[in-house]
């Protein structure tokens, strides 16, 4: 092979690369802007802030306050969080800390095979256990809203569909400890438990909390599970057994009608490009986080 | 192999006995010792007298158990379930391997420097305050002056006492060996726990540890793991040379590396690693 054929065979080989490589750069600026352009003849007249806080929505008289799908989306997540705080650090510390060998081995495979069930399956399981009991438990407490239906169902049901992803992340992160360290700490007279809670969970602790802000916001995008369990009525939640209307939602269940409402398609595209900027925000938090920390310790 | 040991403890009944004159006495006892990571044989029938005060080196080549007999005197040994000892570890008239031992007071008197320098996340002065809270120390002025005071010890204090509070991790390898050593020191031990402690480091701040060592081993007992045969010439007070998970020779360096009793020990000499 020549000198020349080869350089055009590398150059080829790299151009190739290069085009690849962009195509993924310019996707989400491609999906973002493509969004901006057609919410574009709803924000320009209405103005951003009358639609991201406005809570009417009657689509047939032109009213798209999306302020009732936004607050759904920000409590179911928060919710969440809130369930899977704590049950994601205790079982990957339980996991990396204390369990046997074969134990940790067969509880993390039972992990692998959570995290590639389809969120489906978690809203079917969902509807037919969770709800029920939220539904007790709101007739119990006389709730207005006795269904079970209910955002309290939906935080619940999310935060097990979200679990696996954050405990691999959380496991691998506290596998990253050497064990050097741990006997340093305990060469000190630290008990065991001392020794994860000062030292171990305090190193970790921006990975921790880059794990959690990825959760909240794979959370905020989890649409099948959260829109079989939640309600799917529009209003501004008034507490935890009220149901609501998360942005995703909005979306899988309307996009059909999109286009026999004038301006609907904007709505729409309006609330992806909203979901779509703060899932990005929180994938940047998570990334800022670490940053930080990493210049401290 | 049972010759060797056999050898070897009649010399050492003679190096109690004059230590003994002297009004040297042995701060730990290891007696029969035995040690299996599962099914494998570890530490076979160890015999070991550590002194008090002065350096007592464990030599041996990778792997020949050194490190597992040193982490057996503080019970780091506990973190492996698969660990299965047998025979006594006397240390202050008690079995540091019996059941009813108080494992974190006995951490606290067997301070350990590991192979490479492990800073706890956090400051330099909360590296050492972490130490002084495990000890009950409480009041802030005292630990303050304490962590000075240890600080000083290492001869880090000047180095340091502008950014006390910056992160330990920020340090130089060098630095952050001493200043581990300092925080082990924080505790008070009797005895210092060295794993290699040089073998991360570059050669002045090794020079700079092996000085700290001299000057602690009038105060302290300290057992030194080391593969660095020039290093155990240049510290020792006592040498245990180990091979396979046994005790082949022991005694006083001066005795012990002109006159080798064991092939083995003669080709490790003369290899000189």
């Amino acid at each position: 092979m020549t000198i020349t054929k080869r350089l055009s065979h590398e150059y080829l080989r790299k151009g190739w690369m290069q085009v690849a490589l962009g195509i993924i750069l310019l996707l989400p600026f491609a999906i973002g802007l493509s969004l901006l352009y057609k919410a574009w003849p709803l924000l320009a007249p209405s103005g951003l802030i009358d639609v991201l806080l406005g809570s009417e929505w009657s689509p047939m008289q032109g009213k798209f306050g999306l302020w009732p799908f936004i607050s759904s989306s920000i409590i179911v997540s928060l919710m969440g969080l809130l369930f899977m705080v704590p049950v994601c650090l205790s079982a990957a510390i339980f996991i990396t800390q204390f369990a046997p060998a074969w134990l940790a081995r067969s509880l993390r495979s039972v992990i692998d095979i959570l995290a590639g069930i389809p969120s489906v399956i978690f809203g079917l399981w969902g509807v037919m256990t969770i709800v029920p009991i939220v539904g007790d438990l709101a007739t119990s407490y006389g709730a207005g809203n006795a269904t079970g239906y209910s955002i309290l169902a939906a935080g619940i049901v999310v935060s097990f569909s979200v679990m696996p992803f954050i405990l691999n992340m959380l496991i691998e992160l506290f596998e990253s400890v050497s064990i050097e360290l741990k006997e340093s700490a305990l060469s000190l007279g630290a008990s065991y438990w001392q020794v994860i809670k000062d030292v171990i969970v305090r190193k970790l602790k921006p990975g921790i909390i880059a794990s959690f802000t990825l959760g909240v916001s794979k959370a905020f995008g989890e649409t099948i599970a959260v829109l079989m369990v939640v309600g799917n009525v529009v209003q501004v939640p008034k507490g935890l057994f009220s149901a609501g209307y998360p942005l995703p939602a909005l979306l899988a269940n309307n996009y059909g009608e999109m286009m026999t409402i004038p301006m609907y398609d904007a709505a729409l595209m309006l609330s992806a490009l909203i979901l779509l900027i703060i899932v990005i925000f929180f994938n940047y938090i998570a990334h800022k986080v670490i940053r930080y920390y990493h210049a401290r310790i | 192999m049972r010759n060797s040991n056999h050898v070897s403890s009649i010399i050492d009944q003679e190096i109690i006995r004059k230590d003994q004159a002297k009004g040297l006495h042995n701060l730990i006892y290891v007696k029969d010792l035995s040690l299996w990571h599962g099914k494998q044989q570890t530490l076979k029938n160890v015999e070991l007298n550590i002194r008090d005060k002065g350096i007592t080196v464990l030599l041996g080549p990778s792997g020949c158990g050194k490190t597992t007999l040193l982490k057996t005197f503080n019970r780091l040994s506990d973190l492996y379930p698969d660990i299965r000892t047998e025979g006594s570890i006397f240390f202050e008239g008690k079995d540091i391997l019996s059941k009813e031992i108080d494992v974190y007071d006995l951490r606290q008197k067997m301070g350990l420097l590991s192979q490479r320098p492990q800073p706890l996340p956090g400051t330099i002065a909360e590296n050492i305050r972490y130490a002084l809270k495990l000890k009950g120390i409480k009041a802030k002025s005292e630990q303050d002056d304490r962590i000075a005071h240890y600080l000083q010890k290492v001869a880090l204090w000047e180095e340091v006492k502008d950014r006390l509070k910056s992160p330990a991790g920020r340090l130089s390898i060098g630095q952050q060996q001493r200043l581990c050593l300092a925080r082990g020191l924080a505790i008070e031990p009797r005895v210092i726990l060295a794993d290699e402690p040089t073998s991360a480091l570059d050669p002045i701040s090794s020079r700079k540890i092996e000085e700290q060592f001299k000057e602690l081993s009038q105060e302290f007992s300290i057992v030194l793991v080391t593969h660095i045969l020039r290093q155990a010439k240049r510290l020792a007070d006592y040498v245990a040379f180990m091979y396979f998970g046994e005790v082949i020779e022991k005694g006083r360096p001066d005795v012990l590396f002109e006159d080798p009793k064991t092939e083995t020990f003669k080709e490790y000499l003369f290899v000189g690693h």
